[in-house]
């Protein structure tokens, strides 16, 4: 292992293709990773943000917000059901807002507007008063500050912001969050079609006692009117989330066989190459395994490197762009996942050398004069 | 100096499998070489000299016959055995003298025993090491890459690493090859001083009248067979 070191420091420019073309893949690995990330992180904040364990829509709405509607008689079964601890109602509506108070200005910001009973994680535990909502701190970048007034929808019906909570976006857009009674009233003015009457939300948030099987006895207490989902299939059901993230893994992976290749082509060219300096290795009494884990040594030094390089450019990549800009966001769970699936790359890659370096015969260290 | 052959090969026959047809590289040789003797072993290209010294060095495992190393007989042994025989008991001394090139002239000293890993490792290599390239004349080249030395130097990198482990049997393959006269001359010296001084025993492969001038004993190989 230290020969296969001190080979890295003293002759780097040999591995320099090498390091360079694995830096390159680890920053389109983690630039994809960043992108996946921003793009879900943006559609899913508003329900990660939930402090609760179930989603509850209604069963004819195919676990969509927009479509379910949960009226009183099916939440007083959910209520009763043995294991709820708490329930809640949550109601969305997807409008255009003017920050600003001018009705006539062209300055459109795409917002979604809940209503709520159960506090999601950094909003008041009692929802705004009625006209007044908790902003998500994405609108910041479009202009919205404390004390805003957002003219929502073709009816421009004001909204005023009163502060701002973290990371709850939805569907892309910012989020606005109110009690059930603006969202009520606001979906009355601007769409008329899709308002409910009091009693009426679109799905329910509940928090359990924890016991394993609350989902399916609410989808029975209610008849089968409603289909309970745990808030991590929730997300999952969101649209586009499921499809986005099966793209991006899809060419996240062949971009982790992309860097297993260049490993693999790389260290069995640089293995021939040295096949008469293993023979003297050998002969001098270097075991096969001992030759192979150098490989593999300079195989993860040069993907650390790589990596260091490509995760360094990830986060001064986040902290460059404007927010809302490009859904990136450079994680530290993603770029550690970054690192583990190129080193995984790398040793894999050296493992096509294996043979070959175990093959090495040390007599061939002595010449062929006779 | 003990009594002990450094190396004792008896009826050592040595065959490949080419296509369905048998070929022997060296037919019922016996050598034996004392714990100081310095052998020259020559013969034409082909005769068998690399195949005897590669399985006197534990390179190569005898078809038949044994081969008894330092009072051992290896003849058996399994390959990783014979890497620590290698790595233990016998010095090399190569026709390319240019062993790991980015190495300094004591770093490819050194490198023996790392090769060890860390359990079989000495304590002692660091010092060893120093020690040999002064009794060398390099103990100012001792951080040296090979580009930073002459021809003459590097052979004697390549005597001293193969007196690392202090071996029982160095074997040279051609260690004049690639010097001209004069430094040719003085490495045969050095090989005679270094061996004589140790007692340690040598086997080389030559072609060179200088180095037979300086064996105790010539041993002349013909088609796999030992001259008697």
């Amino acid at each position: 292992m230290r020969l296969a070191l001190r080979e890295l420091r003293r002759r780097p420019g040999r591995f320099a293709v090498a390091t360079v073309i694995l830096t390159l893949i680890a920053l389109l690995l983690m630039f994809l990773g960043g992108l996946l990330d921003g793009l879900l992180a943006s559609s899913t904040g508003a329900y990660r943000a939930q402090e609760a364990d179930l989603v509850v829509y209604s069963s004819e709405a195919r676990d969509s917000l927009v479509r379910s509607r949960i009226d009183g008689d099916v939440r007083a079964d959910v209520e009763g059901v043995e294991g709820v601890a708490a329930v809640g109602g949550l109601g969305s509506v997807q409008l255009g807002g003017r920050p600003g108070g001018d009705p006539g200005s062209k300055d459109l910001v795409a917002t979604v507007l809940f209503g709520y009973e159960l506090a999601p994680r950094g909003l008041p535990d009692v929802a705004p008063p009625q006209g007044t909502v908790v902003a998500d701190a994405a609108l910041q970048a479009e202009g919205v500050d404390a004390g805003t007034t957002l003219l929502l929808g073709p009816a421009r019906t004001p909204v005023r912001v009163t502060g701002f909570v973290d990371d709850t976006r939805y569907s892309g857009q910012g989020s606005l969050w109110g009690s059930l009674g603006t969202w009520r009233a606001v979906t009355r003015a601007n769409r008329p079609g899709e308002a409910v009457g009091d009693d009426v939300v679109q799905a329910l948030v509940v928090r359990t006692e924890g016991a394993a099987g609350v989902p399916a006895a609410i989808d029975a207490a209610t008849e089968g009117a409603t289909d309970s989902l745990t808030v991590a299939g929730a997300i999952e059901a969101l649209p586009g989330v499921s499809e986005q993230r099966a793209t991006f893994n899809q060419i996240i992976g062949v971009t982790v066989v992309v860097a297993l290749v260049v490993v693999a082509l790389f260290f069995a060219l640089i293995t021939v190459e040295r096949t008469a300096l293993y023979g003297i290795l050998k002969a001098i009494g270097a075991s096969g395994p001992t030759l192979f884990v150098g490989v593999v040594t300079q195989a993860v030094v040069v993907t650390l490197l790589a990596s260091a390089v490509g995760a360094g450019a990830a986060v001064s990549l986040d902290a460059a762009i404007p927010p809302g800009a490009i859904p990136f966001e450079a994680t530290t769970g993603r770029l550690t996942s970054s690192v583990i699936l190129l080193l995984v790359a790398a040793v894999a890659g050296c493992a096509f050398s294996l043979r070959r370096v175990l093959r090495v015969d040390p007599a061939s260290a002595i010449g062929t004069g006779g | 100096m003990t009594d002990t052959p450094a190396l004792r090969m008896d009826g050592v026959r040595k065959t490949y499998e080419v296509g369905d047809d048998e070929v022997v590289a060296l037919d019922h040789a016996d050598l034996t070489v004392g714990s100081d003797e310095i052998v020259a072993l020559v013969g034409p290209s082909g005769s068998g000299k690399t195949t005897l010294c590669s399985i006197a060095g534990g390179l190569l495992s005898p078809t038949e016959g044994s081969v008894v190393l330092a009072g051992d007989d290896i003849s058996r042994y399994s390959a990783r055995q014979l890497t620590d025989v290698r790595r233990t008991r016998v010095g090399f001394v190569f026709q390319s003298v240019n062993l790991v090139p980015f190495l300094t002239a004591r770093e490819k000293l050194v490198v023996v025993d790392e090769l060890a890993g860390r359990k079989a490792r000495r304590g002692d290599a660091g010092r060893r090491a120093d020690q040999l390239l002064e009794e060398l004349g390099l103990a100012d080249r001792a951080g040296n890459t090979p580009a930073q030395l002459s021809g003459g130097q590097k052979q004697r990198v390549a005597i001293g690493r193969a007196l690392m482990n202090e071996p029982a049997l160095v074997l040279f393959d051609e260690p004049t090859s690639s010097l001209d006269s004069k430094l040719g001359e003085q490495v045969v010296e050095l090989i005679r001083e270094e061996m004589k001084s140790r007692g340690t025993a040598a086997v080389m492969v030559t072609h060179d009248d200088r180095i037979t001038h300086i064996a105790d004993r010539t041993v002349t190989i013909e088609d796999g067979h030992i001259a008697a």
